[in-house]
C-alpha cells in the first residue's frame, strides 16, 4: 500500500507507522465512518444546537441524518406503510 | 463574527505530544493548527463563519454529499493525529466562535478531557461487523416423493424459509459468542445498530456491529479471534485501527 504523501508524510516527520495494508482513510467505508462520527466523540453541549449569538459553541446534532441518508440513497422506493396499513384509496370495483 | 472565521474543533490531545507542523488541511482547506492551554491542546482549523455558522451548517448537513465530504475531512485530521498521540476526538461539526473560546473550553473541561485521554492512551479502537452467510443450496429439499408440482414448490419454499431462519438464529448466537470473546481482549466495547443493507452494500443480514477499545498488546489476539469466526455461517469484517471515536465520552456525558 502506497500511503498518500499528504496524509502520511512518513517516518521522518514523526507521523508514525504507515497504515495497515488495506486500510487507509480513503478506503474507510462511509457507513462505518458515520456510525462513529454521528454517535461518537466528545459532545460539548448536549444534543442541542446553541446559537452563536448567546453562547460560544455551536454543536449540531447529526443523529437523525442516518435515516435521511438512507432515504436519499434510495429515492425510488415508495414510502413504507407498515406502521399504518391502509386499504387502497380507491375501491377496486369493476368498472 | 459576520464575515469572519470560526474555529472547527477536531480533537483534544496532550500538550506535551503536539506534533510539529504542517498538520495538513482541515475541513475547509485551511491548515490545521494546535492551540495549547495548560496540559491540553486543541486541534482546530479556521472555517468561514458564513458557511459554518449555525444556520449554514444546519442546512448544509442535510446535503449528503457535503456531509460525506465533511466526515472524511474530519476523519483525516483525527486519524492522522491518532497515529502519533492519544486523541480525544470531538463530535463532528463542533464549531467554536474564536480561539479565546477554545482556551476557555480547554480550561473549564480540563478534568474530563484528561479522563478521556487517560482512558484511550495506548489503546486502539477496532470495529467488527459480522454477517450471516446464507448462501449455498441445501440438499435436503431435492424432492418430496408423492407430491405434485405445486405442493413440491410450496414445500421447497417453506424449507428454504425455515433454513434461512435457522441460519439466522445460529448466526445471531455465533455473533453473540464472538462479541463475548472479543470483549475479553478489550477494555471497553460499544455496539452500534446493524447497518442498513442499502448503506452497507451487502445483502446478508448484519448481526454484529461493534467497536472495541483494545490495548496495543491485545490487537493480534483480537484479530485472530475475529478470523477464527470468519468461517462457515458467519462473515466477519475487521476495521481499524480507528481513533477512539466510540470511546470518547467522559463519565458525565
Amino acid at each position: 500500500v502506497t500511503a498518500e504523501p499528504d496524509r502520511y508524510p512518513g517516518g521522518a516527520t514523526g507521523w508514525g507507522e504507515p497504515p495497515d495494508p488495506g486500510w487507509d482513510g480513503q478506503r474507510v467505508a462511509l457507513v462505518d465512518l458515520l456510525d462513529r462520527l454521528l454517535a461518537g466523540g466528545v459532545v460539548l453541549s448536549g444534543e442541542v444546537t446553541i446559537s452563536l449569538a448567546g453562547v460560544d459553541l455551536v454543536h449540531v446534532s447529526l443523529r437523525t441524518l442516518i435515516s435521511s441518508a438512507a432515504t436519499l440513497l434510495d429515492p425510488p422506493r415508495p414510502p413504507a406503510r407498515l406502521d399504518h396499513p391502509q386499504p387502497p384509496a380507491t375501491p377496486l370495483d369493476p368498472p | 463574527v459576520t464575515g469572519g472565521t470560526l474555529c472547527y474543533l477536531y480533537a483534544v490531545i496532550d500538550a506535551a505530544d503536539v506534533p510539529a507542523p504542517p498538520l495538513g488541511p482541515g475541513v475547509d482547506g485551511a491548515d490545521v493548527t494546535v492551540l495549547t492551554e495548560g496540559p491540553l491542546a486543541a486541534v482546530l482549523s479556521e472555517v468561514p463563519a458564513d458557511q459554518f455558522g449555525e444556520p449554514a451548517l444546519r442546512s448544509r448537513l442535510e446535503d449528503l454529499d457535503w456531509l460525506a465530504e465533511l466526515a472524511r475531512a474530519h476523519h483525516r485530521v483525527i486519524d492522522r493525529m491518532s497515529r502519533v498521540t492519544a486523541v480525544a476526538p470531538l463530535r463532528m461539526a463542533t464549531v467554536v466562535v474564536d480561539r479565546a473560546a477554545v482556551r476557555d473550553l480547554l480550561a473549564s473541561r480540563r478534568a474530563s478531557f484528561a479522563e478521556v485521554l487517560d482512558r484511550v492512551r495506548g489503546r486502539q479502537e477496532w470495529g467488527v461487523k459480522a454477517y450471516v452467510v446464507t448462501d449455498g443450496p441445501d440438499e435436503t429439499d431435492t424432492d418430496s416423493p408423492g407430491a405434485g408440482p405445486g405442493t413440491a414448490y410450496l414445500l421447497r419454499r417453506r424449507g428454504q424459509r425455515e433454513r434461512a431462519q435457522r441460519a439466522f438464529a445460529a448466526g445471531v448466537e455465533r455473533a453473540r459468542r464472538l462479541h463475548e470473546l472479543l470483549s475479553q481482549h478489550a477494555v471497553d466495547t460499544r455496539t452500534y445498530p446493524p447497518q442498513d443493507p442499502r448503506l452497507s452494500g451487502r445483502t446478508e443480514p448484519m448481526v454484529l456491529n461493534a467497536a472495541y477499545l483494545v490495548p496495543a498488546g491485545q490487537v493480534d489476539a483480537l484479530r485472530a479471534e475475529a478470523a477464527r469466526f470468519d468461517a462457515a455461517g458467519l462473515r466477519v469484517e475487521l476495521t481499524g485501527p480507528w481513533a477512539p471515536y466510540s470511546f470518547a465520552q467522559d463519565s458525565a456525558s
